[in-house]
């Protein structure tokens, strides 16, 4: 199918003469018709090769998800904790003091979170925290460390920290009103034990079931993030790869992409288990 | 409570240790951050073709000949040379220093290795056609190469500073094959040597001890970025992160001007930007009219101060001003007023056979981008209002474009440009000669095909001139494209950088430039 996109991946204003553009396309296969292609392609897929890259002619496929994917890894990991933990605590305590000035302020944030797309939320936070307060380096490429990671980490975060936030206030207010949490009331307990112990657990469960799309929001949003802050990622590879017409690096990144969210997809399954026991014994 | 409370203090205390260790203060203040829009694709000089890869190669690798700081040519791998009378012979001396980065010698028969490299078929060379008229490459010596060439060939040493006759290590290529243009294998022989290159983001060149002139070398290391967005390249300036921009953002470019007037370089570039007609099909198959009112009707003075406004200027010829040895011949009506121009065209449009009650309904194709769009629409509504033309404007992907002007049936009209390898009018007459591929508009004349031929064979550097510029005279006569305006070279330079120059091709080498001691 990516085939089917006009142009080819050694299409230029100079025009190559005809035997070099010859040349070119034996050495990729190009020349070949496109069943014969697709059967290479499977071939070598089933040995775990994903074929040169076009576009980056020094480097695979392979080796370009290799160099990309851990950091779209990191940056993912870090945004959907950072999104957990603050989005969890933020929600809880909104729900804890429904419809005070706190609530208030935590929902209006979140819906603004929601509301400004990441390509719009990242140049702001570059212009601010980098070029004006230079607390922050602008850009990825040379940058020191760990210091890189923050405006891109915060951005990727903001939308699913507002998402989980609301997620949680609204199901801890839900499990706040049951009779279980009325009895450990009645127990005597405090509001710390009560949410650590008993209401944490059974509120968990949407945000559980977020986890999914949430995930999948984090894979696409770091496309942009990774534009935006030049992270040498996976998702900027895919974006170039697919304007470049280097089929090989796009093919390679689907797959891979598409092989992770199964992955994912039963890792959230397997997570219902261990967290709901009504699930694991039906 | 305080459980939340200590949850809630995990993320600030995740901002506060990232604060901490963004220190990014430059160590000893010798590394130069230079912008470059995209990756090279390639570090293999044979098979690259990009701006930016060229533009790292220069700085890895040393051909013959090279350019000093001011922009002149002069001696670079080679000590000397001499010419033949007739100007076919060409014998160059190389430095007895000139050393590859693991300490070998280059020689002559490195040089041969490499044009032979070039030029056959299988290397796919993008560049194979530059030495197309070179006739035989002999070392005599070591160190001394000989080049024999089918016709006179003025502009051959400006092509021999080009990355892709760059000396090639044969032993390297051996031993490490397709691979052998990767950090750690790739040998060069120029003023830096590539360490590190991660795609996508970052290529990191070291100075090169062995190099011949390395005394001279100020830069100890230069890290090229990678930034295909023009803003983020443009924040991060302002951040003190780059320190050569490889342009300007259009949107910002005024706040820019305001701002940063001191550190803003706008140079005339040799490029080219135009519309092509495809002339194999109506309406523009055998319709030079038609053609020339609509490049009549174009407002580029307006065009440049008003739509792109980054220091373009307007063309009304070929060959953008600036280049070696040549006046370029401008179309007769640039001295008119716009007025003028916009009566004439009427008068040309009718001849061609169109008027109010039958305007000409036309497809224009451009690719998908915020300046081609806003050209074309601009020139849309300087059409209709000049000629009462309808245009239909098509944006496409670069490459659907591409593809549409190669194939020339559902295209009428189409923007491309033209940018030049070398110092020659050469680089920009060659490709409307009819069997030229870059020809897209397909112009076919045998008058222009022959006049270029002449030139050709010409030694005497004058009359060769001469032929040239009366070929473009024949060629915008009959207005097979409308040049509308050439290009500048865009670049913020920060005031750390010293001996910054600019210069019509754009090169600027970092082993020419130095930085002042942090303050």
């Amino acid at each position: 199918m990516v085939h089917a996109a006009p142009g080819g991946p050694f299409d230029e204003e100079r025009v190559l003469p005809a035997e070099v553009a010859a040349n070119i396309e034996a050495a990729y296969h190009l020349d070949e018709p496109l069943p014969q292609q697709f059967l290479r392609y499977l071939s070598g897929l089933l040995q775990g090769d994903l074929g040169p890259s076009f576009r980056y002619r020094d480097y695979t496929v392979a080796e370009l998800i290799g160099t990309g994917f851990p950091l779209s890894l990191q940056i993912g990991v870090l945004a959907m904790l950072l999104a957990l933990v603050v989005g969890v605590s933020s929600g809880t305590v909104a729900a804890l003091r429904q419809n005070s000035i706190m609530d208030r302020i935590v929902m209006s944030l979140a819906m603004t979170g929601i509301s400004i797309p990441v390509f719009v939320v990242a140049p702001l936070l570059v212009l601010l925290l980098a070029v004006k307060l230079h607390w922050l380096p602008a850009g990825w490429s040379g940058a020191p460390g760990f210091a890189k990671f923050v405006l891109p980490v915060i951005t990727l975060a903001l939308p699913q920290i507002a998402y989980i936030a609301r997620l949680t206030r609204a199901s801890m207010i839900d499990v706040l009103g049951r009779d279980f949490i009325r009895t450990a009331r009645a127990q005597g307990l405090g509001t710390k034990t009560i949410i650590r112990v008993h209401a944490l657990k059974p509120a968990m469960l949407p945000v559980v079931s977020y986890m999914g799309p949430a995930i999948a929001a984090i894979l696409t949003g770091s496309v942009v993030v990774e534009e935006v802050f030049g992270i040498p990622g996976l998702g900027q590879f895919f974006v170039r790869g697919a304007l470049n017409r280097d089929y090989t690096l796009v093919l390679g990144i689907v797959i891979f992409y598409a092989a992770l969210i199964i992955l994912l997809n039963l890792l959230v399954d397997i997570l219902y288990g261990v967290i709901d026991p009504r699930v694991r014994h039906r | 409570m305080k459980p939340i409370r200590n949850l809630l203090l995990v993320p600030a205390l995740f901002v506060l240790v990232a604060c901490g260790s963004g220190d990014h203060a430059e160590n000893a203040g010798s590394v130069l951050h230079r912008g470059i829009a995209t990756d090279p694709e390639t570090l293999d000089a044979h098979k690259a073709r990009s701006i930016q890869a060229a533009d790292v190669l220069r700085d890895l690798g040393e051909g013959l000949i090279t350019y000093s700081a001011a922009g002149e040519l002069t001696a670079g791998s080679a000590a000397s040379w001499t010419v033949s009378d007739d100007g076919l012979t060409y014998t160059f001396k190389l430095r007895p220093d000139a050393k590859w980065s693991n300490g070998d010698a280059v020689t002559a028969a490195h040089f041969v290795f490499s044009f032979e490299r070039l030029v056959k078929p299988e290397t796919a060379a993008f560049y194979a056609q530059l030495l197309g008229d070179v006739e035989s490459v002999d070392a005599l010596d070591e160190q001394s190469l000989l080049i024999r060439l089918e016709r006179p060939t003025p502009y051959l040493l400006s092509l021999l500073t080009h990355p892709a006759t760059f000396p090639m290590h044969p032993a390297s290529l051996a031993e490490h094959g397709d691979g052998f243009a990767r950090p750690g294998s790739l040998l060069s022989n120029g003023a830096y040597v590539l360490t590190d290159w991660i795609p996508g983001s970052l290529v990191t060149l070291q100075r090169n001890e062995h190099y011949w002139n390395n005394a001279a070398t100020a830069i100890d290391e230069v890290k090229h970025h990678v930034l295909t967005q023009e803003m983020m390249e443009l924040a991060r300036y302002r951040a003190g992160e780059i320190d050569i921009t490889a342009s300007v953002p259009p949107d910002s470019f005024q706040q820019v001007k305001a701002e940063l007037n001191d550190q803003l370089h706008i140079a005339p570039y040799l490029g080219v930007y135009y519309y092509g007609f495809n002339l194999t099909k109506p309406p523009f198959k055998d319709n030079p009219e038609l053609r020339q009112a609509l490049s009549m009707a174009i407002d580029r003075e307006l065009l440049v101060a008003k739509v792109t406004g980054r220091g373009e200027t307007v063309a009304y010829s070929w060959v953008p001003p600036g280049v070696h040895n040549y006046e370029p011949t401008v179309l007769s009506y640039a001295a008119l007023t716009q007025d003028e121009r916009n009566q004439i065209a009427q008068g040309l449009y009718k001849v061609a056979g169109y008027s109010e009650e039958n305007p000409l309904q036309l497809e224009l194709r451009y690719n998908t981008s915020d300046t081609q769009q806003r050209v074309a629409l601009a020139i849309q509504s300087m059409w209709r209002d000049a000629l009462g033309v309808e245009t239909t404007l098509i944006n496409e992907e670069f490459q659907v474009l591409l593809a549409n002007m190669r194939d020339r049936e559902v295209t009428q009209a189409f923007r491309s440009s033209w940018l030049g390898d070398y110092n020659d009018a050469h680089t920009f007459l060659s490709i409307m000669q009819a069997d030229n591929a870059a020809n897209m508009p397909a112009y076919q004349s045998e008058e222009y095909d022959s006049l270029m031929q002449r030139a050709a064979q010409q030694v005497d550097l004058d009359r060769r001139r001469l032929y040239l510029e009366e070929a473009e005279r024949v060629m915008l006569a009959d207005h097979p494209v409308i040049p509308i305006y050439f290009y500048v070279s865009k670049h913020l330079v920060s005031p750390r950088v010293v001996g910054w120059g600019d210069n019509v091709l754009d090169y600027h080498y970092s082993q020419h430039l130095s930085l002042k001691a942090a303050e």
